[in-house]
């Protein structure tokens, strides 16, 4: 006799919840990679792929090249380098899961059809993430090998501190999804400049996390908004693991040891979770209310 | 009765041809976007606060590095004239595009006047709505950072900007031809060239920081020698990092203007016959 008070009903349901949440992530996994790569062949989607990440390092490198004479050995070139390099996932992960909606309710209009199938749609939005991550994933490893091969970009693979940077890495990952999340949710309310939305939101994030340079160099005004940003610490603790001394070399988190930057990151991307389920819910919520789920725009 | 009839009948039929058709079909796809454009307050927001990010933190990068302050000023006039290669990728080279996805481009084909009139107010109204969002970016961007300008000449500098135009508009043109005959790419290839034209152009730096050769290349992107010939001219250090000589690079600018906007003309009488050919006038993969 079961004594939990769980009917057999309730633990087949409970089951196929947990099946349906798997299962909306990988679909949507597969669909966001066709979507994604099948409108060209291969050789045309991978020049694609790194060419845009590629010239973006390239205006960092040009510029700092000719103030510089070339000095790529300073602390600061590896600095702007890998934090420009990794914020391809912001980019990438963030925008692209609050892409998804834009794309499958103005463009495919299909939007409504997600909702009425047997889907959970975070899942399935996060899954649509997962193929932007794939494509900035190499975008990633194409610009530091890249660095490492054509600008002394000094990163000594012994010397990588590999469980604090894979750690770091899957942390940032699912942060950018709750932010993408957050996106999502909004962008499910508004008509107007949604498609500026994840770019704009980006956009802000590259000024003020102190990406390309120390935070120092921000007017003290504006620098504080670095610190509240989980990409700040994000980019820190990556930097770190894969270059220690950058950290030595600006006063930016100097202070701070990676265990209190990982501690930080952990709190942050926890409040960014917690935030992205109650936004996305009432945005949701408020979207069926009004009658915005299957709205076309044509704006 | 019937004389009234009659005179409001012929005033119903006075239809405009030839040159006149030509000219209001250009107005009239021009009106949309100075006018309509206005009525969107908040575009004019997102259109100055997206390019003044990148400004802003490519300004923050040289003073991390300590940059002469010129850097910033070229930073700047860079970035106001990303709109205008925004504008012309966005708005003139996948133009055809979106109608076609959205179904309008059939009802232009059908219509009596010319395409290259609706090409050429497409690219006028471009110009004239981005050249407010571009002199607002200069504007904040310089007040934000202090930049300073010394005119050398203003004559040069109104030929540079509007030959700039006329090539880059030209340019957008052509290009509005080829992405005829696009489909789902079309999206994919414009966003393939934004990035890499601010790193060939020299949005963010001179031009001549590369080699000659490269420079020369990249010239072919009127942007290129415009802006390099308008930071010569405003900036007091601007000869020195210069590519080519003002003059030379105005010359340069007219046999581009010519070429581009020639070839717009060849390309789009030619792609429009291959796109009705291949029926790819009404098609819509996505």
């Amino acid at each position: 006799m079961d004594t939990s008070g769980i009917t057999p009903h309730k633990r087949v349901m409970e089951r196929a919840a947990g099946r349906g949440f798997w299962r909306s992530f990988r679909t949507a996994t597969w669909l966001g990679w066709q979507i994604e790569s099948n409108w060209t062949d291969p050789f045309l989607f991978a020049i694609y792929s790194f060419i845009k990440p590629i010239s973006t390092a390239a205006i960092l490198v040009v510029m700092y090249g000719i103030i510089t004479q070339g000095n790529f050995e300073s602390p600061i070139f590896t600095y702007m380098y890998l934090g420009n390099a990794f914020y391809i996932y912001v980019g990438a992960v963030m925008a692209g899961v609050s892409w998804a909606v834009i794309d499958d309710r103005e463009h495919y209009k299909t939007l409504k059809y997600m909702y009425v199938a047997p889907i959970n749609i975070p899942m399935y939005l996060c899954g649509r993430g997962v193929a932007k991550f794939i494509v900035g994933t190499i975008s990633v490893l194409i610009t530091i090998v890249f660095g490492m091969l054509f600008l002394h970009l000094r990163i000594e693979l012994a010397e990588v501190k590999w469980p604090l940077f894979f750690l770091a890495l899957i942390i940032g990952v699912f942060m950018l999804a709750m932010m993408g999340l957050i996106l999502a949710g909004v962008t499910l309310l508004i008509a107007h400049h949604v498609w500026f939305l994840g770019e704009g939101v980006a956009g802000a994030l590259y000024l003020f996390s102190g990406a390309i340079f120390p935070l120092e160099v921000l007017p003290p005004a504006i620098r504080w908004i670095g610190y509240v940003i989980p990409i700040t610490y994000w980019l820190e603790l990556l930097r770190r693991s894969l270059v220690g001394e950058v950290a030595d070399a600006f006063p930016t988190l100097q202070n701070l040891s990676n265990e209190q930057i990982l501690g930080i990151l952990i709190g942050l991307t926890i409040i960014f979770t917690v935030l992205a389920i109650f936004v996305f819910r009432w945005a949701e919520l408020r979207a069926k209310e009004l009658g915005l789920i299957d709205m076309v725009t044509n704006y | 009765m019937s004389d009234r009839i009659s005179a409001l009948g012929q005033l119903r039929a006075k239809k405009a041809t030839g040159f006149m058709l030509s000219i209001k079909t250009v107005i009239a796809r021009a009106y949309p976007r100075v006018i309509g454009a206005q009525r969107e307050k908040s575009w004019m927001f997102f259109d100055v606060f997206l390019p003044m990010l990148a400004v802003s933190a490519y300004v923050f990068v040289y003073r991390a590095i300590n940059a002469p302050k010129e850097y910033i000023g070229f930073v700047v006039v860079g970035g106001a004239m990303t709109a205008f290669w925004l504008n012309v990728l966005w708005s003139m080279s996948s133009q055809l595009y979106w109608e076609k996805e959205q179904g309008n481009l059939s009802l232009y084909i059908m219509a009596p006047n010319s395409m290259m009139a609706i090409l050429l107010g497409m690219a006028l109204g471009g110009m004239l709505m981005t050249a407010l969002r571009a002199a607002a970016i200069l504007a904040l961007g310089s007040l934000l950072f202090n930049v300073e300008y010394e005119v050398a000449s203003f004559w040069q500098l109104f030929a540079v900007f509007l030959l700039t135009m006329v090539a880059l508009y030209g340019m957008g043109m052509m290009s509005a031809s080829l992405f005829l005959l696009l489909s789902r790419e079309a999206w994919h290839l414009a966003n393939l060239a934004q990035e890499p034209i601010y790193l060939v152009s020299g949005f963010y730096f001179p031009i001549s920081s590369f080699s000659f050769w490269i420079a020369a290349g990249a010239s072919l992107i009127p942007l290129t020698l415009g802006l390099d010939a308008m930071r010569q001219l405003v900036f007091p250090s601007g000869p020195a990092l210069g590519f080519l000589t003002v003059n030379t690079e105005i010359l340069l600018l007219v046999v581009l203007s010519v070429v581009f906007v020639l070839g717009a003309r060849f390309l789009l009488v030619h792609l429009e016959k291959l796109a009705i050919r291949e029926g790819r006038l009404t098609e819509s993969r996505r």
